[in-house]
């Protein structure tokens, strides 16, 4: 198999207040044409005006990505027709684009980034009975494109460079990176390199819309282009769209792909000039980046590699974290209570942690709980599902539902008593000196009190009792 | 007024009207009334119009008649607008059927303002489609008359405004000028019109025929009428990014003369109508009295024509895009999405905003935009740099406004010959500078004869100046 080289073009959609060059809401999910009006429509007369909260997102991606500002830039006018674009033209940039030359460190390896530059999102079609009907809630939303060199060689490669790029962007505070939401857009063009380091012809790929669809879409063309050489084919210079049931590339209708857009500066704007002061400002005020999140985890909080991986993987469970570690000191168990059950109880819920009204005060509160032998891990689980969903304090919880420790010696006593009794086989096991057995004992005892029983003084009669009648 | 002869109202300037309604001799309900009877009187010949707004403007005189705002600038003052320019409610149809049933939901920024400065808007008048022409013959709906020969154009693309301000059907007029379309126009009707410095008036409502050429303009029957109708437009606006950092008018620069009028050797070199001739040479001899002619060379002249139209035209192709019958105006049914746009445009775009859009999109088109529209960007550089250079010197340059007096509808079939009208309006819109076209005479034949005065950038004050002591020197 010849070696894959893949590059990545991007679109990712601004969290701004207002659309790119109008005053609309950029809110997701609104009715269909709610948030439209005679600028993004392009009704006869208007005209735009450049949102300077999208700029200045663009630049802190920019930024963020290592890469130059350009000082000067402009918007271009590329013209083509289509019911999603209502001026007939979609507002971007071209020949000066707002941000040049960065990259991206992915395992080690230094994804050299293209250029970043923004533009305008197109809107909706949905096709209904031979009818297409437009949703402009979409259009005029601010999107940076972002191209890198061809420096990806795999597929995972690829995914690794999209993960990293959605944590920064969404480290930035300037896109969700939703990808099932069309928020984080994939384009790859992917060709094959030849024994003497030659490139092939490069295929594009278009409209990737989650992580898997860009690794499988890659695999599949790895594969193709492959076998298309092995077999003397030619591979064609095609633009692809990514079935995604059957996991096949398909050529898109030439007519979509052939298109001379006419790009020519667009009069209605401005030069975008951006100062030194104004970039060196941005610059200061960006925020903690995932990189650098990384290294402080494993830095001043001792975590493996792996947990600072997790952490990082958004910026509100860092930030969760962070809070709980301010005020517990137990990093390592706030960490791998994060990244397994409160991961978990997250996917199945769908939600994201700030969308529960759990609060790092009340998951710390239980993790003392543990702590101080007030209950078990078992029963925390079962806690902090609750408080996920009901926001409430863990000894409420616990009383609501019955989950108060049995740390009463008689009450403990009589079930250690039970269990020995109705276990002779075990008990004699374990008293002619096998040991080990002693967890079957505990954990009758949790599966009769339904793990509420106080474990360490659980344990603590339980020795005594089944060495007591040894001795006696 | 003792005698309201509605030919009396018409006769009233500006500042005549507002004299007679401070003392109470005249109301915004008669001079409206007058304005309105003077329409039904001449549209049947003039077809200045594309719609009147009969009902509105009398509840608007009533309302103003009430509210007695007379500080206000423009104060019960009947006003006409080329159909290019959204006024909220009102159909706008840029005189192309592909915009038949469009209603503006809004106001451009020229309409808000002259709204809140008390003028009456009396309706939409005709225009060359979208802009695109010299003689008003490309509009969809009408062909409207020159007032001083009604077998005559009335120039365009303005050709509307101008003509109802010369029919004495409005007062005052807007229309837009790309490369000539208000000075033309006021040129072969007899009356004032002004192309401001590019950016000093809000573009944001003007349905864009070029963006970088495009400003609206005034027109009017006196130089201080158009004037105010300037300073009310005037100033920055922030919807529209390319207008000026000027709040308003007053802010303009008031300098002084250096005493220079720029004579310009290539433009005396084009052979125009004789009687336009002579009356630019009186011209010269009047501003003689006040200024030194300097007579200058502006050597890239012959390209200002192919220039504008490269730009213009690619612009243009773009700005039309948005017309695809799909969200509002005509549309033609079809089987497909591809198909109905295609259809919608072949059928209801006319001739010459086909072959407008056809030139530019070939200019703009690979392979060809080196050669043509960057060429063109260019060109457009050295046209700025030489008249700039000439007004470093010059507070002024003088030119015909036009090559020949108004010609006979059906005369210029060629389109090369039809945009040869702008030769001398072109030069100072591809330079963003102001320039006034000012009524100096008739003709022989009774023809309306206009002088061009162009100013360098934001020079409007000084231009009223010179523009005020021509008109003098005309009238003794």
């Amino acid at each position: 198999m010849l070696k894959a080289v893949i590059g990545l073009e991007l679109h990712i959609q601004l969290l701004t207040k207002s659309k790119m060059f109008c005053g609309c809401s950029t809110n997701y999910g609104d009715p269909p044409n709610s948030n439209i009006c005679e600028i993004c429509l392009g009704y006869p007369g208007t005209l735009p005006t450049v949102n300077k909260e999208a700029l200045d997102m663009g630049i802190m991606l920019g930024l963020a990505v290592n890469c130059k500002i350009n000082k000067l830039s402009n918007f271009y006018r590329k013209n083509y027709f289509y019911p999603d674009l209502p001026k007939g033209y979609q507002i971007t940039q071209f020949d000066y684009p707002l941000s040049e030359n960065g990259f991206l460190e992915v395992n080690d390896k230094k994804i050299r980034i293209r250029r970043i530059h923004l533009e305008e999102d197109a809107a909706k079609l949905f096709h209904k009975d031979r009818k297409v009907l437009i949703d402009f809630n979409r259009c005029g939303i601010p999107l940076v494109e972002l191209v890198t060199e061809p420096d990806i060689s795999s597929p995972e490669e690829a995914e690794e460079f999209l993960k990293k790029l959605k944590e920064i962007v969404d480290f930035l505070g300037i896109s969700t990176g939703k990808m099932e939401e069309g928020a984080l857009r994939c384009d790859v063009n992917i060709s094959l390199m030849n024994e003497n380091g030659g490139l092939g012809t490069k295929v594009e790929v278009k409209n990737l819309n989650s992580f898997k669809a860009v690794v499988k879409a890659l695999e599949y063309e790895i594969v193709r282009q492959n076998e298309l050489l092995s077999k003397n084919k030619a591979i064609l210079a095609e633009t692809m769209t990514f079935d995604e049931e059957k996991e096949i590339t398909i050529p898109m209708r030439s007519k979509e792909t052939l298109n001379d857009y006419r790009y020519f500066p667009e009069p209605d704007l401005l030069l975008l000039s951006i100062t030194d002061e104004e970039i060196e400002k941005i610059r200061l005020n960006l925020p903690e980046l995932p990189q650098s999140a990384h290294s402080r985890l494993i830095r001043d909080y001792e975590l493996s590699e792996k947990d600072a991986k997790t952490l990082i993987s958004s910026k509100d469970i860092l930030n969760f974290f962070d809070k709980s570690a301010k005020i517990y000191n137990n990093y390592k168990e706030i960490a791998n209570w994060i990244s397994s059950e409160i991961f978990k109880n997250l996917n199945k819920s769908k939600k994201s942690i700030k969308e529960t009204p759990l609060s790092p005060e009340n998951f710390v509160k239980m993790l003392i709980l543990i702590e101080k032998g007030e209950i078990s891990g078992k029963i925390g689980k079962t806690v902090l599902e609750e408080m996920m969903l009901t926001g409430e304090e863990p000894e409420e919880i616990m009383e609501k539902r019955g989950l108060i420790q049995i740390s009463d010696i008689n009450a403990l006593t009589s079930i250690v008593e039970e269990i020995i009794a109705n276990n002779p086989k075990e008990v004699s096991i374990y008293r002619s000196g096998k040991k080990n057995i002693f967890g079957f004992f505990m954990g009758e005892a949790m599966k009769k009190t339904n793990g509420k029983a106080n474990p360490n003084l659980l344990k603590e009669i339980m020795l005594k009792k089944l060495d007591e009648n040894v001795n006696g | 007024m003792k005698n309201k002869g509605s030919l009396g109202i018409l006769n009233f300037s500006i500042s005549e009207l507002k004299t007679l309604y401070k003392n109470g001799d005249l109301t915004t309900l008669d001079v409206i009334s007058a304005y309105l009877s003077a329409i039904k009187e001449n549209e049947p010949r003039i077809n200045a119009f594309i719609e009147v707004f009969e009902e509105e403007v009398l509840k608007e005189a009533e309302r103003l008649m009430k509210l007695k705002s007379l500080n206000l600038p423009l104060y019960g003052v009947p006003i006409a607008i080329k159909d290019n320019i959204n006024v909220a409610c009102h159909y706008t149809t840029a005189s192309s059927r592909i915009l038949e049933g469009y209603k503006s939901t809004y106001d451009a920024m020229v309409v808000k303002k002259i709204k809140e400065a008390g003028a009456i808007i009396l309706g939409k008048t005709n225009l060359d489609e979208f802009a695109m022409g010299s003689s008003t013959e490309n509009s969809a709906f009408k062909l409207t008359r020159n007032p001083y020969n009604e077998e005559c154009v009335p120039g365009g693309s303005s050709g509307g405004s101008a003509a109802a301000v010369s029919a004495k059907e409005a007062l005052i007029s807007l229309g837009s000028d790309t490369g000539g379309s208000v000075r033309q126009p006021a040129s072969f009707c007899g009356v004032y019109g002004i192309r401001p410095t590019y950016g000093l008036v809000s573009r944001y409502g003007l349905i864009a025929f070029a963006s970088s050429l495009d400003q609206i303009g005034p027109i009017g029957r006196n130089l201080d009428d158009t004037f105010l109708l300037l300073s009310v437009i005037s100033g920055k606006d922030t919807l529209d990014c390319t207008s000026l950092d000027i709040k308003n008018y007053d802010e303009l620069p008031d300098e002084d003369m250096v005493g220079n009028f720029a004579i310009i050797r290539e433009f005396e070199n084009i052979s125009i109508d004789k009687e336009i001739a002579h009356k630019y040479e009186e011209i010269k001899k009047i501003l003689l009295k006040s200024f030194k002619l300097k007579e200058e060379r502006f050597p890239h002249f012959n390209y200002a024509l192919p220039t504008y139209h490269i730009i213009a035209d690619s612009e243009a192709s773009s700005n039309l895009s948005r017309f695809d019958g799909i969200r509002y105006g005509k549309r033609e049914e079809a089987s497909s999405l591809e198909e109905a746009i295609k259809l919608s445009r072949t059928a209801y775009f006319g001739k010459e905003v086909k072959r407008r859009i056809l030139l530019g999109t070939f200019a703009l088109s690979q392979g060809y935009i080196d050669k043509y529209y960057k060429k063109a960007l260019q060109a457009r550089n050295i046209i700025r740099n030489e008249l700039s250079l000439i007004l470093s010197e010059s507070d002024f340059i003088l030119a015909p406004t036009t090559p020949s007096l108004p010609f006979k509808f059906g005369e210029r079939k060629d389109p090369l010959e039809m945009y040869y009208s702008d030769i001398f309006t072109i030069p100072s819109a591809l330079a963003d500078l102001p320039s006034v076209s000012i009524p100096v005479g008739l003709s022989k034949s009774g023809l309306p004869i206009g002088i061009q005065i162009i100013g360098g950038q934001l020079s409007e004050k000084k231009l009223y100046k010179v523009c005020k002591l021509v008109a003098e020197e005309l009238n003794a």
